[in-house]
């Protein structure tokens, strides 16, 4: 027994002593190095552009922490609140935030107020004409007994205690109020989660939009996709060729080229429903409206994903020997039942990769359904990009751009689950 | 009788410009194991294909038990094919590429598991049914498809150089298997192969082939002993060529004057009239080496002895070819060595004038 484990245990040796796993090591190292220099200017590239912006959105999503500099004194005070004993703050908060408003850097204050309005809009008002009142004062060296009074007696808004309220949202450096805000929730007056009011709701709706109109889109891809790649794979040669240039044109014209092209195709006054009128099939003033609307988006959208549809399918049927069906029909299949019996479970991995590879593009489209889309094409693109660019909202950004890629891992896990991530064939 | 399988006055050309098969006629008996033999190119595959319903004929008709087969789509003539590449499903699993066929036909289930168990058991594959293809070796992914070609119980099968890729031993063993389920029930079988001794060792009946033309279609004997032209002579066992051209003809004999000189007296096979040029085609096992012999009688200078335990090869310059293949049983009495002068000599029956 004991001899039996001690060479079991044995290292193995090469011929110069040397144990055979450090000498393997040796020779696999440099060949290690060099395969890890050549990806190394990417690695860094990526790293530089995608992975540290994305924890960077990733921070930003839950990040409260500007305004705690801002507020410092007026924070700490304001936690020693006790909200059901006094109606309003103590007279410590009026005083801290007198000061703090009073001195603090003019740009900083700024940037704050903006987060203020996002909890209840008026803050901003309120604190510039306050903060233009309190500089008088301290340059005219006011005594001030109450600042409390004071700062009630400059604005008397200061004694509505739902502005005291909506201020306990951002005394947390970290906060998941944006989230709640990306799925049109907020904190009412005692910081429970509640819905937004009617007329604010609209981000629950956009993101149902984006996926219907995702799954639309990867629904028609397949669609239409299918039976081209079928030709592709299964053309001689010349002509296969000659169309798979057809089903890669797309990709050498400019993406906004395209959808001006389907504006003009669309409109109501475009090529489509001219000839349509034309041919008497439409009366001129029933036009349809096709584009600056859900179709327009859906039409424009299939037509410019499609091809990433095809090209994983053209990969795997491509590789499917034509023998199968004929083995099929020779055992008796019709050619119904060959092909779903035995044709279509092939191209699964080309399917799923496709319609995965669509589907995750599509649900952050936003160049096409900004111009197609209208006032009711819009997916959930076009808000973060409003946020981005209009009302400067990056925490609320940050959340909706988490959320979808939250949403991406989701999928990729799923197909992991379902599919198989060693299946995926795309090209 | 009718013929089981009858194919009549059939042209296949795929482009409109070469004829791939051209004029084929062949009677196929029930129960008959068929093989089509001929180099890789020579329509095979083709005419296999036409059969199974894969490819329509250019021209002429095929019969199955009297029916038109063009009248019947490839999906109901119930034959039974053993691709090239096997063609399994690599989506299901072995039982499951069985069952398909039974499936399709709407076979009961209890009834369907008790045959795919039969099948698999005939092809000694019994424990490997929940495996999916890519798990088998070629060996065994082979006996998979000659299983499921058999399941249904078609009374035709097919089958398309299902050997080609085994190593030697096992295709040997293979051979044997099929031959035996072959007696056993009794189907039908239409052989592909370009392996001549896989063709001589199965076969009821062997169809050569070369450049769509059936050159001879007989049972293997004759095909090895009477070949009917210099293709098969020489596609079909060993063979020693000679060339000359018809001196004289006498009932079933001719004299060839040699193009190295000399002449011999040969079996007249497919020349017609004096002064042809012929090719003549002798087995090397028919040739007698040292002995008296009062026609037909050469010397030939011994370039190489090869030993092969139970027979000896000697390659011989005679009559200026010297790829001229003698094989001596080895009865201990090999007098010669390399560089001798020998005589060989064969007899008039035993050379055959062909086509040149
Ligand atoms: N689909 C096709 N289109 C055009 N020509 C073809 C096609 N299939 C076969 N051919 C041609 O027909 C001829 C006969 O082919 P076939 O496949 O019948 O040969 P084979 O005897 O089976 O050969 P192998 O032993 O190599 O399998 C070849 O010259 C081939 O190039
Ligand atoms: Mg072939």
């Amino acid at each position: 027994m004991e001899a039996h484990i001690s060479t079991a245990e044995q290292v193995l040796l090469t011929t110069d002593g040397i144990p055979l796993k450090d000498s393997l090591k040796k020779t696999e190292r440099r060949n290690k190095i060099k395969a890890f220099l050549l990806v190394f200017p990417l690695l860094l590239f990526i790293i530089v552009t995608f992975v540290v912006p994305i924890f960077d959105m990733l921070g930003r999503s839950i990040d409260d922490s500007q305004i705690n500099q801002v507020y410092p004194k007026t924070f700490e005070e304001y936690g020693k609140w006790d909200k059901k004993a006094d109606e309003l703050p103590p007279e410590e908060v009026f005083k801290a935030i007198y000061f703090e408003l009073g001195t603090g850097d003019k740009i900083m204050i700024g940037r704050a107020l903006t987060r203020m309005n996002y909890s209840k809009s008026g803050w901003k008002s309120l604190i510039k004409k306050t903060q233009r009142q309190i500089k008088k004062d301290l340059k005219a060296e006011t005594v001030i007994t109450s600042y409390k009074d004071r700062l009630i007696e400059i604005n008397e808004k200061w004694a509505d205690r739902t502005y005291w309220y909506a201020m306990s949202q951002m005394i947390n450096e970290r906060t998941p109020i944006y989230y709640w805000n990306a799925l049109d929730r907020t904190y009412d007056a005692e910081m429970n989660v509640v819905r937004q009011s009617e007329e604010r709701r609209i981000y629950v709706k956009t993101w149902i939009k984006t996926f219907k109109v995702s799954v639309y889109v990867t629904f028609f891809c397949l669609l239409l996709g299918f039976p081209v790649a079928h030709l592709l794979a299964n053309l001689p040669l010349r002509y296969s060729n000659l169309l798979m240039i057809f089903v890669l044109l797309p990709f050498w014209t400019s993406l906004l080229v395209r959808t001006t092209a389907w504006i003009v195709m669309l409109q109501q006054n475009g090529v489509i429903n001219g000839v349509l009128v034309w041919l008497g099939i439409l009366c001129d003033d029933c036009r349809i409206q096709m584009v600056y609307n859900e179709t327009g988006t859906l039409i424009a959208m299939t037509q410019i994903l499609l091809p990433f549809m095809i090209l994983p399918l053209y990969s795997v049927m491509k590789v499917i020997p034509p023998s199968h069906l004929r083995a099929a029909a020779n055992l008796g299949a019709k050619p119904f039942t060959a092909f779903i019996r035995v044709y279509l479970p092939q191209t699964v991995p080309g399917m799923s990769a496709g319609g995965l590879l669509v589907f995750v593009l599509a649900i952050g489209y936003f160049i096409t359904p900004e111009l197609v889309g209208g006032k009711d094409g819009q997916l959930i693109g076009h808000w973060i990009a409003y946020h981005l660019k209009t009302t400067l909202n990056w925490g609320l950004c940050a959340a909706l751009g988490a959320i979808l890629l939250g949403i991406m891992l989701i999928l990729y896990w799923l197909y992991n689950r379902i599919v198989g991530i060693d299946n995926i064939k795309l090209g | 009788m009718e013929d089981f399988v009858k194919f009549e006055r059939i042209d296949k050309s795929y482009d409109g410009e070469v004829l791939v098969v051209k004029d084929l006629n062949v009677d196929i008996a029930e129960g008959e194991f068929l093989t089509l033999l001929g180099p890789s190119g020579s329509g095979k595959t083709t005419t296999l294909m036409m059969l199974a319903g894969f490819e329509t004929p250019t021209n002429g008709e095929i019969f199955l038990k009297g029916t038109p087969i063009s009248k019947i789509a490839p999906y109901e003539r119930g034959i039974g094919m053993v691709f090239q590449n096997y063609a399994l499903f690599p989506h299901m699993t072995v039982q499951e590429n069985l069952a398909f066929p039974l499936e399709v036909r709407k076979v009961p289930k209890a009834d369907a598991e008790t045959k795919v168990k039969a099948a698999l058991d005939m092809v000694e594959l019994g424990e490997f049914g929940t495996r999916f293809p890519a798990q088998l070796s070629g060996g065994q992914q082979q006996r998979v498809a000659l299983a499921r070609a058999l399941v249904f119980e078609p009374q035709l099968v097919l089958m398309d150089e299902p050997l080609g890729a085994l190593d030697k031993n096992l295709r040997e063993q293979m051979q044997y298997e099929i031959k035996h389920i072959h007696e056993r029930i009794g189907i039908t079988v239409v052989y592909v192969t370009h392996d001549q001794s896989e063709a001589l060792t199965m076969s009821n009946r062997i169809g050569v082939f070369n450049d769509g033309v059936i050159q001879q279609l007989s049972t293997p004997d004759v095909l090895y002993e009477k070949p009917e032209n210099s293709f098969v002579a020489q596609f079909i066992g060993e063979n020693n060529k000679l060339t000359g051209t018809v001196k004289s003809v006498n009932g079933q004999y001719c004299e060839v004057d040699l193009d190295s000189g000399g002449s011999t007296k040969a079996l007249k096979i497919n020349v017609d009239s004096v002064g042809q040029k012929t090719q003549l085609s002798v087995r090397p096992e028919r040739i007698s080496v040292g002995a008296d012999n009062a026609e037909n009688q050469f010397t030939g200078k011994v370039e190489e002895l090869i030993y092969l335990g139970d027979h000896i090869r000697v390659r011989l310059n005679v009559c200026g070819s010297n790829e001229f293949i003698v094989k001596i049983s080895n009865e201990g009495n090999i007098s010669f060595k390399e560089g001798d002068n020998v005589d060989v000599s064969w007899a008039a029956d035993d050379i055959r004038a062909l086509d040149l």
